[in-house]
C-alpha cells in the first residue's frame, strides 16, 4: 500500500500547488537555518582525532604570576614557556610518544628554480613524533626521526599544497628548497590532512589549516633569533635581557600519548617532579597545578564551541518549531478540505488506520521535499558565513552525513507536523461528508 | 440478507435530542430490490448509514448476511463495507483527481488484492457499465450519467452481496435516470441484493418492494408482482 500512498500523495501535492508550495517553504526555512547552524555547531565541536583522543594529552603547567591565575578560576596557561618545553623533550621517559612544538613563519624558495617565487607560509616546529602522535597521512617520504632531532638536522617536511606549490605536485623528497635563509632537505610532503578544529593548537586560528611546512624544533632553536614566533605570546612578566626564549612568557605546545591510565599517572607525577624541581630553583611560584587533559578535554577547557553557538543552535530549533506549527495550520486546512475523498474512503472500505497511513505519507513527502529546499537554503546560508566570517571557512561547509541528517530531521519534522491533521482527518463521519459532497 | 431489530437512533446536540430510527424493524431477504421511500426528514438516510455500517446505531439488533454487526469496531466495519457491502450516492461521490480506472479501485486497494486481480475486476465492472472506454476519463469529462455508471462500476468492481443506493437517479435527467434504474434492476437480477432510498414514487414501483418510513419508523411496506414472481421462483428452484 505504500506505494499506493506515495501516488495519492504525490497527485495531492499537484492538486494544491501553491499551499503544498507553502508547507515545503516552511519546512524548508526552518531545515534550513537548523542546518546552516547544525553544520557550523557539528564541525566545530567534532572529535578530530577520533581513534586515539582519548590517548592524546595535552600537557599545562602552572608557571604563571604567584598572584593570580591565568584563567579564573584556577586554571593554568594554556600554553608552555619555552624551556618548559625544551626540558621536557629532553626528560620525559622513553617509551612515551611526544611532541613539543611552536608556530613559525618563514618564506620558502626553491633553490635553482628561478621561476618559482618565493612563498610565506606558516610553519611549525615541533618534534620527531608529532607525524605518528597525530596520524599524519604521507604522500611521499615519511617525517624525521629522534636521531634528526638530536642531531638538529636541517629537513622538512611540506605539505601537499605547498608541494604543489614549489615543486608542481612531484615527489620532492631529496630536494631542497631555502627558508629563512636556511637550506632544508625535503624528507616527506604530507597528504591531505586538515584536523577540525586544529586542536593541537588553538591559540591561534582555532579552524585554520595545518601548517604548510614541518622542521625540527631543534633547528628552530638554532635560527630563532633569525626566524620568527608566529603565534600567541602570553607574559605575566616582562621578558629578561636574555630574551623571550629564556622569559616566563608561553608560546610553546606540548603533547604526549598515553595508553592508559597508569601511564597518565604516570607522567602525571613526572610533570610534578619536574615542577617541584623548578620550585626549588625559584620558578613555579603557584601551588601545584599541572594538568593532562585528552583531545575532548582540551577542546572543552579552550571553549572551542562557543556559548554563543550553543544559543544559536538551540535558536534554530526553535525556529523550526514555529515552521512546524504553522505547517499543522496548513496540513490541517488542507486534508479538512478534501474531507468529501476521506468520507468517500471510508465508506469504501478504508479503515482509520489506512487513511491515517495515507495522509502520515504525504507529509512525509513533504518533508523530504522540505528537506530537499532546507538543503538549498543551508548551502546558500553556509555561503554566507564563510562570506561574513573567515574564521569559519573551513566549519561552515556540508557533508554527506550532515545532507543525511537533513532529510532526516526533514522527515520526521514533516512527520510530527502531521500527526494531528492525519488523526483529525482520520477521525472524520464519513457519512455527513457523503451527504454533502 | 439484512435484519434489523428495534434499532434506535438519537442525534443529541446540546439541549435538543433528534430521534432518527425508532424501534426501526426491517428485513431484506438475499436477492431483493427493496425501495425505502418517505418524506424529508423521515429517516430514511439515517437508516441507510446505519445499514451501510457508516454510523453506528444506540439500541436494537442489527444483523448482515447473518452476522450480528451491532457492536463491532473501527476495523471490523471497515472490512465488512470493503467486502460485502456497494454504495452509490445521489452526488457520485467519485474522487475528482482520480481517472475512471482509479476511482473504481479505490475499495479493491483496501481489500489487498493483486494488481491482475484488480485490473480484472475494474475491467469487467467498468464494461458491465458500458463504460470500458473511458478508463482514463476523469469524472469532470463525463456526464452526470456516466459518472453515476462509473461509481456503480465502483460498487460492483469488488461483488458485494449487498448493494445501498441513495437516490442514485436524484441529480439525473429523465433519460440518463432510465439508463441508471434498467442498470440496477440488471445488477440486481445477476443476483444483487439492492437496498435503494428514493422519493420518487416511480422509482420505487420498479423495486419489488416499497418500505415507507415516516419519523424514523417503518409504516407501510408494499409488495410488487416482481417481488412475488422472484419468491416463487426461489421458492422452485429450491425445490428442485
Amino acid at each position: 500500500m505504500f506505494s499506493y500512498y506515495l501516488k495519492l500523495a504525490a497527485r495531492s501535492l499537484g492538486r494544491t500547488p501553491a499551499v503544498s508550495a507553502l508547507m515545503v517553504l516552511a519546512i524548508g526555512l526552518g531545515i534550513g537555518v537548523c542546518m546552516t547552524m547544525l553544520s557550523v555547531y557539528a564541525l566545530m565541536s567534532g572529535d578530530p582525532i577520533p581513534h586515539k583522543s582519548d590517548r592524546l594529552y595535552a600537557v599545562q603547567l602552572d608557571s604563571w604570576d604567584p598572584n593570580q591565575p591565568a584563567f579564573e578560576p584556577d586554571e593554568p596557561p594554556r600554553q608552555l614557556t619555552w624551556r618548559d618545553s625544551m626540558a621536557l623533550a629532553e626528560r620525559t621517559p622513553p617509551g612515551v610518544p611526544f611532541a613539543a612544538m611552536a608556530g613559525v613563519g618563514l618564506t620558502f624558495e626553491v633553490r635553482d628554480a628561478r621561476d618559482v617565487r618565493p612563498e610565506i607560509v606558516s610553519g611549525r616546529a615541533t618534534t620527531a613524533d608529532f607525524f605518528s602522535l597525530f596520524d599524519v597521512p604521507f604522500l611521499y617520504g615519511a617525517g624525521w626521526d629522534r636521531l634528526a632531532d638530536a642531531d638538529a638536522a636541517h629537513v622538512v617536511v611540506l605539505s601537499r599544497e605547498l608541494n604543489d606549490k614549489l615543486f608542481g605536485g612531484e615527489d620532492s623528497t631529496g630536494r631542497s628548497v631555502e627558508a629563512g635563509g636556511q637550506v632544508l632537505r625535503v624528507v616527506g610532503v604530507i597528504d591531505d590532512w586538515s584536523p577540525t578544529p586544529r586542536f593541537y593548537d588553538l591559540n591561534s586560528g582555532v579552524f585554520d589549516q595545518t601548517e604548510d611546512a614541518f622542521m625540527p624544533l631543534a633547528v628552530f632553536d638554532r635560527h630563532r633569533e633569525d626566524w620568527g614566533i608566529n603565534g600567541s605570546i602570553n607574559c605575566w612578566e616582562p621578558p629578561p635581557a636574555e630574551g623571550l626564549f629564556a622569559s616566563e612568557c608561553v608560546f610553546t605546545q606540548f603533547w604526549v600519548e598515553l595508553p592508559d591510565e597508569a601511564a597518565r599517572r604516570d607522567y602525571q607525577a613526572f610533570l610534578d617532579a619536574y615542577v617541584q624541581e623548578q620550585k626549588r630553583l625559584g620558578r613555579f611560584q603557584r601551588p601545584l597545578n599541572n594538568r593532562l587533559s585528552d583531545v575532548n578535554d582540551w577542546l572543552e577547557i579552550n571553549e572551542v564551541v562557543a556559548d554563543d553557538n550553543r544559543v544559536l543552535l538551540g535558536l534554530s530549533f526553535m525556529f523550526l518549531g514555529v515552521c512546524l506549527l504553522n505547517m499543522v495550520g496548513l496540513l490541517l486546512a488542507k486534508f479538512l478540505g478534501r474531507a468529501g475523498d476521506v468520507g468517500v474512503r471510508r465508506a469504501l472500505g478504508a479503515s482509520r488506520a489506512e487513511v491515517f497511513k495515507q495522509h502520515l505519507t504525504e507529509v512525509g513527502l513533504l518533508g523530504a521535499a522540505g528537506g530537499v529546499a532546507g538543503l538549498a537554503l543551508a548551502w546558500g546560508g553556509l555561503a554566507g558565513i564563510r562570506a561574513l566570517y573567515e574564521d569559519y571557512e573551513r566549519v561552515a561547509h556540508l557533508n554527506l552525513e550532515l545532507v543525511l541528517v537533513a532529510l532526516g530531521l526533514a522527515v520526521v519534522a514533516g512527520l510530527a507536523a502531521g500527526i494531528y491533521p492525519a488523526w483529525r482527518i482520520c477521525r472524520i463521519a464519513p457519512a455527513v461528508y457523503l451527504k454533502t459532497q | 440478507m439484512l435484519k434489523m431489530t428495534d434499532v434506535g437512533k438519537v442525534y443529541r446536540a446540546d439541549m435538543v435530542q433528534t430521534h432518527a430510527l425508532r424501534d426501526f424493524s426491517l428485513t431484506v431477504e438475499e436477492g431483493e430490490f427493496v425501495a425505502v421511500t418517505g418524506p424529508s426528514g423521515s429517516g430514511k438516510t439515517t437508516f441507510l448509514n446505519v445499514a451501510g455500517l457508516l454510523e453506528a446505531f444506540d439500541s436494537g439488533t442489527y444483523e448482515l448476511d447473518g452476522q450480528d454487526v451491532s457492536r463491532l469496531g473501527d476495523d471490523a466495519r471497515s472490512r465488512i463495507r470493503n467486502e460485502k457491502i456497494g454504495f452509490i450516492f445521489q452526488g457520485f461521490n467519485l474522487i475528482p483527481d482520480l481517472d475512471v480506472f482509479d476511482n473504481v479501485e479505490v475499495p479493491l486497494r483496501y481489500r489487498g488484492w493483486d494488481r491482475a486481480r484488480r485490473e480484472r475486476a475494474i475491467r469487467e465492472s467498468l464494461e458491465l457499465v458500458g463504460l470500458g472506454s473511458r478508463m482514463k476519463h476523469l469524472p469532470s469529462q463525463l456526464s452526470g450519467g456516466q459518472q453515476q455508471r462509473v461509481a456503480i462500476a465502483r460498487a460492483l468492481a469488488g461483488s458485494p452481496r449487498f448493494l445501498l443506493a441513495d437516490e442514485p437517479t436524484g441529480n439525473l435527467d429523465s433519460v440518463m435516470a432510465r439508463q441508471v434504474l434498467e442498470l440496477l434492476e440488471q445488477i440486481n437480477a445477476l443476483g444483487t441484493t439492492i437496498v435503494m432510498v428514493t422519493h420518487d414514487p416511480e422509482l420505487a414501483r420498479r423495486a419489488h418492494r416499497n418500505v415507507h418510513m415516516l419519523d424514523g419508523q417503518v409504516t407501510d411496506f408494499t409488495e410488487f408482482d416482481s417481488a412475488l414472481r422472484m419468491r416463487e421462483e426461489r421458492i422452485a428452484a429450491m425445490g428442485a
